[in-house]
């Protein structure tokens, strides 16, 4: 996460801005499976628990401007609620997510919404997916009363489906036009720290390797 | 939890953590318990500054214009990465640096006579400093441009001295060194804690003056780093590693009794009416109070401020060594310093910890010269811990226990057992450049 400001090339119109996001959600709602759909367009029915991806990115073009997003996913640290607080750290955008078919889970979410006002960045934005709605045969959930408790927490909210992508890219875009691009500012706090990379030279952690 | 594992670590501290991720990254199946309900156990930063009161039991709450209590990121324990370091190396191999940020820390200083000095440490800085006389600076740019040059495996830069065989005191006196100038080069940069390495081979000591300079080089102030918002954010980086590839993890979980065979390996953890089966368990002392022992005591003070340190060209961050001679001790007393630009405190706020090995009844006391150069303080938390070590290397039992964390301001000698624990548990030696062919690159 060395760079997380926004930077304009020098001949193009294009802004490149770079944000962090975090998926919160009970386990099993679907989180890497939102994030699978969007990053490669693809889903698997038996999706195993997170492993094995530290982030995954992924850009979504606007008017002017290129957003791209580092997404982090729980690596089943919420499982047992052991998230560690470094999680949240200079996240500047989160999609909260609940399974329709599960009352709990939905519960759940508003506590993870709690969370993040409590432990995230003030200007954090936030959205609220109710997932798997192409089971709306099993429904639980219902998509009024997840809007107007979106609506009260100014959440973005969407019933999303990682299996038919419905509403999947849109709400990462809905997010993308929600989020604050002014040059820089985008850095959390803003200070650039060292990168420990180039302390290696065999590490192959600077470049054209 | 009542599965089998490969390997159950108990305790979240940075040793631990690293273990648990290692051993993730190379495919065994890992639980990883802290009783606490946070990461970190020991290395925890602490967080927001009213838990830091609690903490130690102050009966006051913190003053409102210590706010906001959420900008205090409170180390335990204070440590500064080498730049180039081993613990480096391991978040660079194991990608962790990717979840952390990193700020340099802005100077290295130590205290002679009744004066705080600059560290000098390239051959530049030994010929302006004004830590030693004309003469003595000339000996030490040469000793300096002989260890610069010096390599373990080509004899024609040893300059006719053999290293594994001359002890660093005969070193000293070959390039005509004096007491103080021997004493910052074996404290100030070999960072010895006590004068034991005067007698030892000199290779030690010239390899670690050869680290500071290499780390120093890197980063030009000063040869260490610190990670923002604390040192905290170390075991949360290597506990992700170790869930991204597949650990378990249960904060918040107790664990009531380490279960053994009938051979005496251990084959479990026990936690309520729990419980994990597993090959080997790794766990902090504070564990198995039965499998260890003490090997001496730290006293740390941490000093909140609202000023840099005097004499530190208004450093915002610093360490400052007081070698053991300076002083008529065994052990040297360390200051360390960070502030708002490493988000471990609010703007205008600095936070210095003072430490060192007890040598008496008065550990408080003991500290006063360190605590002095630091000028008014507005509050004192006060902790002396005892240092315990396993009594057995677990090879056998199967039962790996970390040694507690040292008074050394740096992670050296932290990594140093993180690599033999790694090695009782796996019966090899660390590999790293194995560790990258197991990390996946994703982008």
């Amino acid at each position: 996460m060395a760079n997380r400001t926004a930077s304009r090339p020098a001949n193009g119109q294009n802004k490149i801005c770079q944000f962090k996001l975090v998926l919160l959600g009970e386990s099993a709602v679907g989180k890497s499976s939102l994030v699978l759909r969007f990053v490669k367009g693809q889903f698997h029915e038996f999706q195993e628990s997170t492993i094995g991806a530290a982030f995954l990115t992924q850009t979504v073009c606007l008017d002017d401007t290129t957003v791209k997003f580092e997404i982090w996913d729980t690596a089943g640290q919420e499982r047992y609620h052991s998230l560690a607080p470094m999680y949240y750290r200079g996240a500047q955008a989160a999609i909260v997510v609940y399974d329709i078919t599960n009352q709990d889970t939905f519960s759940r979410a508003k506590t993870w919404v709690k969370e993040l006002q409590r432990q995230a960045s003030p200007n954090i934005v936030i959205a609220l997916a109710g997932n798997k709605c192409d089971l709306s045969n099993k429904r639980m959930v219902e998509c009024e009363e997840a809007q107007a408790y979106a609506e009260e927490n100014s959440l973005l909210f969407m019933e999303t489906s990682a299996k038919t992508a419905m509403n999947v890219n849109d709400i990462f875009l809905a997010i993308a036009k929600k989020l604050p691009k002014n040059d820089g500012g985008s850095g959390g706090n803003g200070s650039s720290g060292v990168s420990l990379e180039r302390t290696d030279p065999s590490s192959g952690g600077g470049c054209c390797k | 939890m009542d599965q089998e594992y490969d390997v159950i670590v108990l305790g979240t501290g940075l040793k631990e953590c690293v273990i648990s991720g290692l051993m993730s990254v190379s495919g065994k199946k890992v639980l990883h318990m802290d009783r606490n309900s946070y990461y970190g156990g020991e290395s925890a930063s602490i967080t927001p500054l009213t838990d830091l009161f609690k903490h130690f039991k102050k009966d006051e709450k913190p003053p409102e214009n210590f706010g906001p209590f959420r900008d205090w990121n409170v180390d335990l324990i204070p440590k500064f990465i080498m730049s180039t370091g081993q613990l480096s190396k391991l978040l660079i191999h194991t990608g962790v640096t990717r979840y952390l940020e990193f700020k340099q820390i802005e100077g290295s200083y130590v205290f002679k006579g009744k004066k705080v000095y600059k560290v000098p440490a390239t051959e530049t800085e030994a010929l302006a400093t004004s830590l030693m006389g004309i003469f003595e600076k000339r000996r030490f740019k040469k000793f300096l441009s002989f260890v610069a040059s010096y390599k373990e495996d080509d004899p024609k830069t040893w300059d006719g001295s053999d290293l594994q065989k001359m002890t660093m005191q005969e070193l000293f006196t070959k390039f005509g060194l004096d007491s103080n100038t021997a004493d910052f080069t074996g404290h100030a940069m070999a960072l010895h804690t006590d004068d034991n390495y005067l007698r030892e081979p000199a290779i030690h000591t010239v390899k670690r003056v050869i680290l500071y300079c290499e780390s120093l080089a890197a980063f030009k102030k000063s040869p260490y780093l610190y990670p923002l918002y604390g040192l905290g954010e170390l075991p949360q980086g290597f506990a992700r590693l170790s869930a991204v590839y597949g650990g378990t993890y249960m904060l918040n979980k107790p664990c009531d009794e380490i279960v053994y065979d009938s051979e005496g390996k251990v084959c479990g953890v026990r936690s309520g009416d729990d419980i994990a089966k597993c090959k080997k368990v790794v766990c902090d002392p504070s564990y198995v109070p039965d499998k260890v022992q003490k090997a001496g005591r730290v006293a740390r003070i941490i000093c909140i401020m609202n000023h840099t340190i005097p004499n530190t060209n208004n450093s915002t961050s610093c360490q400052l060594i007081l070698p053991q001679n300076q002083l008529n001790r065994k052990h040297d007393i360390y200051v360390c310093m960070v502030s708002s630009v490493h988000n471990v405190a609010p703007k205008d706020y600095y936070v210095a910890m003072v430490s060192s090995m007890v040598e008496t009844n008065d550990p408080e006391c003991e500290l006063k010269p360190g605590l002095d150069l630091l000028g008014p303080i507005l509050r004192k938390f006060v902790s002396i811990s005892d240092v315990y070590e396993p009594k057995d290397a677990g090879e056998e039992n199967g039962l790996v226990i970390s040694k507690s964390y040292d008074a050394t301001t740096h992670f050296e000698t932290a990594c140093q057992d993180i690599l033999s624990m790694y090695k009782r548990i796996t019966e090899k030696e660390f590999d790293f450049s194995q560790i990258k062919d197991n990390i996946h690159t994703e982008e």
